[in-house]
């Protein structure tokens, strides 16, 4: 039986997606902003950043409507409360894409101190973990929202072997400090935005099967 | 019919918190329904239920108009003998062990120890006093001092001494809506039954009676066990400890309540208590 407020639903799904898509685009459009040391593409990533503020408010405005009038329960309910979860790590997403823009352009004016290998390897790997995360949300496939958490270690790694890297450079010479550490705070970031897209995952599961696995790894594995 | 729990999270793991269901105590069995068909006439009204209610708990029958909920309430005590052509085919139920429709069980018996509270409150056309007291006078005690005794006892159990304990004299249509069903809910407790049935016992009442209502469910559980069909949801979500739900004379599902309504093993469940049909 359909129901007269079953299209609020539908608007708060797509809201949401359409924060997802919105979120990867500034995670792709911020680590091109980086490579192309292009000053202008990371002007409007950090304008852009408005975007997904306002598409979390709308968001959490939905939710709250919709369980203040409509009562939801059972597959509603949890899809509500992760929505509303759910769009905070996008929001996450969207102040860590700002964060790298930022430091993209103090990079643009200085001479590259390596050649842009495992940023964007790891950049890539966080937007396809926020990719898969989304689709997971569309169709509810929590093997593909476990293997999304698994793959949180790929990046925890090269985020460390970066770490390593810049770090010797720095020792090496004291005047590429600057340039190493805006590497690594970009670096850390993207490893947060995996982390978000993780988070991401987990609510899925919980949307799809009521089962909550934050800090639990042995459900994580399974 | 599908049965399910919910899973034990990490929080719920680490502060130990006890279920409403449970308040840290394990639950004993103390109504089993076992293949159980009834018949109003050629029609059935119930297809093979099986069911076991917890003592001392708060127990909700929901499911759409005619899915047999209230006809199985009406079992318990067999309410359903006073209509004609009802019968058991098979299966039976038992309360402690016993079953109720055996032969050497008195009906009247019966339901002294099942209670039942109904949709309609239908205090008697006598005083406050005189309605809490009907069941024992019948049973023929005069002691004075007994059925004072009673008389405050079951009004405050009923959450209602406060509001007519100067009154008492006056008659019980006098009452609100929501005090003469709680009056009912005392007369009910007063015969100091085990079970009490409730047939949508707030269907008639506004938001602030129904919540006594439910408050006052919450605080006899400690004493009785409750089982209460209603059509409002949130009702069921808010009192009870495990809900069952009915379709079409089946039982469904039925699981602890927080299940039902966070993550129903049956997509009939989910789409009726979303309100998707029913």
């Amino acid at each position: 039986m359909k129901r007269f407020f079953d299209s609020e639903l539908e608007t708060f799904r797509s809201h949401l997606m359409i924060m997802g898509e919105t979120a990867i685009r500034q995670v792709r459009d911020a680590l091109k902003a980086l490579v192309d040391a292009d000053v202008a593409l990371a002007d409007r990533v950090i304008a852009a950043d408005d975007e997904l503020d306002n598409l979390e408010m709308s968001i959490d405005d939905e939710a709250i409507r919709y369980m203040n009038l409509r009562a939801p329960v059972a597959t509603e309910l949890r899809l509500v409360i992760v929505g509303m979860k759910a769009s905070h790590d996008l929001e996450r997403v969207g102040d860590e894409c700002t964060t790298i823009a930022k430091r993209a352009v103090r990079l643009a004016g200085e001479p590259p101190l390596k050649p842009y290998v495992d940023i964007p390897r790891m950049a890539n790997i966080a937007i396809e973990m926020l990719r898969e995360a989304m689709d997971c949300f569309m169709h509810g496939d929590t093997d593909k929202a476990l293997a999304v958490v698994r793959r949180d270690s790929e990046v925890d790694a090269i985020n460390k072997q970066l770490y390593r890297e810049l770090s010797s450079f720095m020792i090496e010479d004291p005047k590429t400090t600057t340039r190493a550490l805006e590497l690594m705070f970009i670096s850390k970031s993207i490893e947060r935005i995996a982390d978000h897209a993780c988070n991401i995952a987990e609510e899925m599961v919980f949307l799809a099967k009521a089962q909550d696995i934050r800090h639990r790894d042995e459900l994580k594995k399974s | 019919m599908e049965t399910s729990s919910a899973s034990s999270t990490p929080a719920s793991r680490a502060f130990q918190v006890p279920s409403r269901a449970t308040d840290g105590q394990k639950a004993q069995t103390l109504i089993e329904i076992e293949n159980f068909d009834f018949y109003y006439g050629a029609k059935q009204a119930l297809f093979d239920i099986n069911l076991k209610l917890d003592d001392k708990r708060v127990t909700a029958f929901i499911g759409p108009s005619g899915c047999g909920k209230s006809t199985l309430l009406r079992c318990l005590n067999r309410m359903n003998d006073l209509i004609d052509g009802t019968s058991i085919k098979r299966g039976g139920i038992k309360i402690r062990g016993v079953d109720v429709n055996a032969r050497d069980v008195d009906s009247i018996e019966l339901r002294k120890r099942v209670g039942m509270v109904f949709q309609k409150s239908n205090p008697f056309p006598k005083s406050i006093y005189e309605n809490v007291i009907y069941g024992l006078r019948i049973q023929g005690e005069t002691n004075k001092a007994k059925l004072d005794a009673v008389v405050e006892k079951s009004l405050r159990g009923a959450a209602l001494w406060d509001e007519v304990k100067d009154r008492l004299h006056e008659s019980g249509l006098g009452l609100s809506g929501g005090q003469q069903q709680r009056l009912c809910i005392a007369r009910t407790i007063a015969v100091s039954p085990e079970i009490i049935l409730m047939d949508e016992p707030c269907s008639a009442l506004d938001p602030i009676a129904t919540a006594k209502v439910e408050e006052l469910i919450h605080e006899l559980k400690k004493e009785f066990t409750i089982i209460i069909v209603t059509h409002s949801m949130q009702q069921a979500a808010r009192c009870s400890d495990k809900t069952a739900f009915f379709y079409m004379g089946k039982l469904i599902e039925y699981a602890d309540t927080r299940t039902i309504f966070m993550n129903p093993g049956n997509p009939q469940t989910e789409a009726y208590v979303s309100g998707r049909f029913g």
